[in-house]
């Protein structure tokens, strides 16, 4: 701009560092990063100095070591001689392990009791309420230590399942049984096993598994073939085909198929000896972490719910049906689309913290990756400064990954503002 | 027409009907049964399923907690009176282990004889919170702080505290009642010194020490109305700078050398004989006060238009919120001493407490950019034309309306962080849930008391977490300012 009383560029003196607004914001940046600087520096140098003081050096040359401790829960392939690299990498998949099933049984329950909330129904809102405030209110440790003391302190030893009249009886169908040490679940089984494949370092994966994923993954996208068509053939002729059949058999029966060509069938556990065999033993410490974890954050999902569905104005639902959507389809294009809007991104946080307070295994000894790498490991090798730093990178990477895949189903699901 | 109507019809009604009762079916508790629960096959169902699932839990818990005994020296004794009073096989809880060991509930390991000081410090807490929690209503405030006053003297003669500071204690108490009835406000100071003397009368030791901890900032403030006339921009930097230094170099010392000339010192409690309710209390309510202005400052600095301000924040509460808060307090327990100049050592509940603060200022950080990013940026533009600085329009015009929309994620962060005190067990610290019922069952007297210990804890959070949440919905009321 050239204004006439305006007398140019003053020459720049010093003082205009603190006075000129122009400079004063870097003057202060460059004040707080040399601070921050000089605090790391200070950091940084203490350790240094702190580690020298106790003999220790800063490397994860220990990670490649012999781990010497058993793990009672491995999803890959682990002894007391493997390393402890591959002992961290057993507890990450046991934190993914508990993690996924919680999110999965959380968000069923929470969905349910949020829609129960609302229900017209006096007596099971007020039940669902009940729920919701005992679970949100109490600390997540106690839920789990209850739990646990529940399974460990009421539940019978396998033994009392044994004979024509024992005291205990197995549940679903004679397939599951819960004793005070594990919990005796049916598992698969091929009469036509095809094989495995090798990925070295001892992790196999089934051929049989990886034919379902992939028969699942080509349903997933001959479904939305099918979709993309019906929505062409209405846009082109105002008709919509019938689709539903098409969808359902594209997405079952190939699996069908496959359950047939490999023979596979439940196997229930039995009791020979002492324990159940034949099934899948897990451990009450998994089921117990797992429970707690799902009913404590299904309280807070439920609210996320019942929030979401009350900020869908009602005359979204009457406008619908004055264009004379029925009522799924209203559910489906109009309510759900919105609702989702304002339930996910709460909805993410939530999954997030079950993820972090998978953590709370400690308290029932399930051996998580703060129960290996940040437990035994630690205790083992005395590396504190390395373990505890790895441990939280690696949680601190997981939070991003699932922050960022669901900030991606979140941008899809957002209602697009112009 | 009307003529031969009025001959051919015999009889016409010449008054009003009086207005005929609702039928039974529409009308009273049958209406209500009919709408409520039983309006349709569905609505039915889930009646029978409740009605079901409340049957469950009174057939199973009901017995249980009928046989209950208040009044026994052992878990083996408690069955005993069972088995007598109630039939061999009976159930029953055992609530004898709370009475039992209610003071290492409270207080954990706390010397027996000084049980009085963390009570007078609630009590003190109160008086303290008055100008800042329970502000706008004078009768609510006249309420709390009159049963306040009570409890706490009561409980400070049952747990026989010295004449000189139960004495005390009433003059704070009932001056506290006696101000807020005039200006509530005029207890700010007290609310400001509290934090100093409660952790004098919780941590004991010399009176000194607090004090010289508030010369600082004291010296702080000269240091700031000096600079004033001489280098206003630099103040602020000059008065912190004048405060840290304050209390690196000369505070310890001088400390010190008061208590040699005039001992103020009372008896001191070492933190490991800190627990139970008392210690999530401490560090709950440290960690709420510290908090919330830190997640202010950092909120802020997320919005900044700096940069390097805004980089900065936004690294350090990703990284705050990506871990779990565990692998936090392990940083306190086992990483502290790495990161500190060597042979320092600090109070391990400070340590927590700084942990916890921090964890908790993330959080709040994230819900408090929600409240400023929701302000209309009308507000923002009106306080940059009415000509007011940052912090000005900060502090008068976006803060109050950005804090009022996030009270509710405020307040549920304050409870998750409240709840999550019973963490510190896994430091070695004696929370009420674990570890406190942990030493309880280790004693041969208890040995396999599970539920009762469990039920109570529970309960007392509960109680404390429930009540917090419907605070801030009285609070959000109260403030509610818009269209009603």
């Amino acid at each position: 701009m050239t204004d006439v009383s305006a007398p140019g560029n003053p020459p720049f003196r010093l003082s205009m560092l603190i006075y000129d607004r122009r400079y004063r914001s870097l003057t202060f940046q460059v004040i707080v990063f040399i601070l921050v600087m000089a605090g790391l520096w200070w950091l940084v140098d203490n350790t240094i100095k702190n580690l020298a003081l106790l003999g220790k050096n800063f490397n994860f040359g220990f990670l490649f070591q012999r781990a010497g401790y058993d793990i009672p829960q491995t999803p890959i392939p682990y002894t007391s001689d493997d390393t402890h690299f591959r002992a961290a990498t057993v507890g990450l998949l046991n934190t993914l392990i508990v993690s996924v099933l919680g999110c999965i049984a959380a968000t069923f329950l929470g969905i349910i009791v949020g829609v129960a909330r609302l229900s017209k129904n006096w007596l099971f809102a007020r039940l669902m309420t009940v729920f919701v405030e005992i679970f949100r209110n109490m600390p997540l440790l106690l839920w789990i230590l209850i739990i646990y003391a529940i399974f460990t302190e009421i539940l019978p030893t396998p033994a009392a399942y044994r004979g024509e009249d024992a005291a205990w009886s197995m549940i679903f169908f004679d397939h599951v049984a819960l004793t005070n040490r594990y919990t005796a679940l049916p598992t698969m089984a091929m009469t036509n096993d095809p094989g495995s494949l090798d990925l070295g370092a001892r992790i196999t994966f089934n051929w049989a598994t990886i034919s379902f994923a992939a028969v699942l993954i080509l349903g997933v996208i001959v479904r939305r073939m099918i979709r993309n068509w019906a929505q062409s053939v209405q846009d082109r002729t105002g008709d919509r085909p019938r689709t539903w059949w098409m969808s359902l058999a594209v997405m079952t029966v190939p699996s069908l198929i496959l359950i047939w060509y490999f023979g596979l069938h439940l196997v229930a556990p039995e009791l020979t000896g002492f324990n159940f065999t034949g099934g899948l033993n897990v451990s009450n410490a998994l089921v117990a972490l797992w429970l707690a974890l799902t009913l404590y954050t299904a309280a807070f999902i439920a609210e996320i719910v019942r929030a979401g569905i009350l900020a869908v104005s009602k005359g979204q639902t009457e406008a619908a049906y004055a264009l004379g959507l029925r009522p799924n389809r209203t559910m489906n294009l109009v309510i759900l689309p919105q609702a989702l809007r304002v339930i996910v991104p709460p909805l993410i946080s939530q999954y997030l913290n079950l993820t972090k307070n998978s953590s709370l295994a400690i308290a029932v000894g399930y051996m998580d990756l703060r129960g290996t790498l940040g437990g035994t490991t630690l205790n083992q090798t005395g590396r504190e400064l390395e373990a505890i730093v790895l441990m939280m990178l690696v949680y601190l990477a997981l939070s991003l990954i699932i922050s960022g895949a669901m900030n991606i189903f979140n941008a899809r699901v957002k209602l697009k503002e112009r | 027409m009307s003529e031969t109507g009025a001959q051919t019809v015999a009889y016409v009604r010449d008054t009003m009907l009086p207005a005929a009762p609702a039928p039974e079916a529409q009308s009273g508790a049958i209406k209500w049964l009919r709408e409520n629960l039983f309006s349709g096959p569905v609505n039915t169902i889930l009646t029978l399923l409740g009605i079901g699932i409340v049957y469950f839990l009174i057939v199973t818990f009901w017995d249980w907690f009928a046989h209950s005994v208040w009044n026994a020296g052992s878990l083996n004794e408690c069955r005993q009176i069972i088995a007598a009073t109630w039939g061999e096989g009976a159930r029953g809880a055992c609530w004898a282990v709370i009475r039992d060991r209610w003071n290492q509930y409270v207080f954990g390991f706390y010397p027996q004889d000084l049980y009085w000081r963390p009570t007078m410090t609630m009590g003190l807490m109160m008086v303290a919170l008055a100008p800042v929690l329970f502000a706008p209503e004078r009768r609510i405030r006249r309420i709390l702080l009159v049963i306040t006053a009570a409890v706490t003297l009561v409980s400070m003669i049952a747990l026989s505290a010295p004449a000189g500071w139960l004495i005390f204690a009433a003059i704070v108490l009932i001056g506290g009642l006696w101000i807020s009835e005039r200006n509530v406000l005029w207890l700010l100071p007290f609310s400001v010194v509290f934090p100093l003397l409660g952790v004098w009368l919780l941590w004991g030791g010399s009176l000194w020490g607090p004090i010289f901890v508030l010369v600082g900032p004291i010296l702080g403030w000269l240091a700031y109305r000096v600079m004033l006339r001489i280098l206003p921009a630099a103040s602020v930097i000059v008065a912190i700078i004048v405060t840290l230094l304050f209390w690196l170099t000369l505070a310890g010392e001088a400390a010190r050398d008061a208590e040699n000339l005039l001992s103020l010192s009372i008896q001191s409690v070492r933190s490991d004989r800190f627990g139970g309710f008392l210690l999530s209390v401490t560090i709950g309510v440290s960690g709420i006060a510290l908090s919330l202005p830190l997640g202010i400052m950092l909120a802020l600095a997320r919005q900044s238009d700096m940069f390097l301000i805004k980089s900065l924040a936004v690294v350090f509460i990703e990284f705050i919120r990506g871990v779990p808060l565990i692998t936090l307090l392990f940083v306190a327990s086992l990483l502290l001493n790495y990161f500190l100049p060597p042979g320092t050592t600090f109070d391990i509940i400070l340590r927590v407490i700084i942990m916890v603060t921090l964890f908790a200022a993330a959080y709040m950080a994230e819900v408090i950019r929600g409240g400023l990013a929701a302000l209309p940026k009308g507000q923002y533009e009106a306080a940059d034309a009415l000509g007011l600085d940052y912090w000005k329009a900060q502090r008068l015009i976006v803060l109050p309306q950005a804090l009022k929309i996030s009270i509710p994620g405020i307040v549920s962060t304050f409870i998750g962080m409240f709840k999550d005190t019973t963490l510190v067990t896994f430091v070695g610290l004696y929370d009420p849930l674990k570890s406190m019922s942990d030493a309880v069952r280790a004693s041969t007297d208890w040995k396999g008391i599970y539920w009762e210990p469990y039920i109570f804890v529970g309960a007392i959070f509960f109680l404390i977490c429930f009540g917090m949440s419907r605070y801030s919905m009285y609070l959000e009321r109260r403030l509610q300012r818009d269209h009603r």
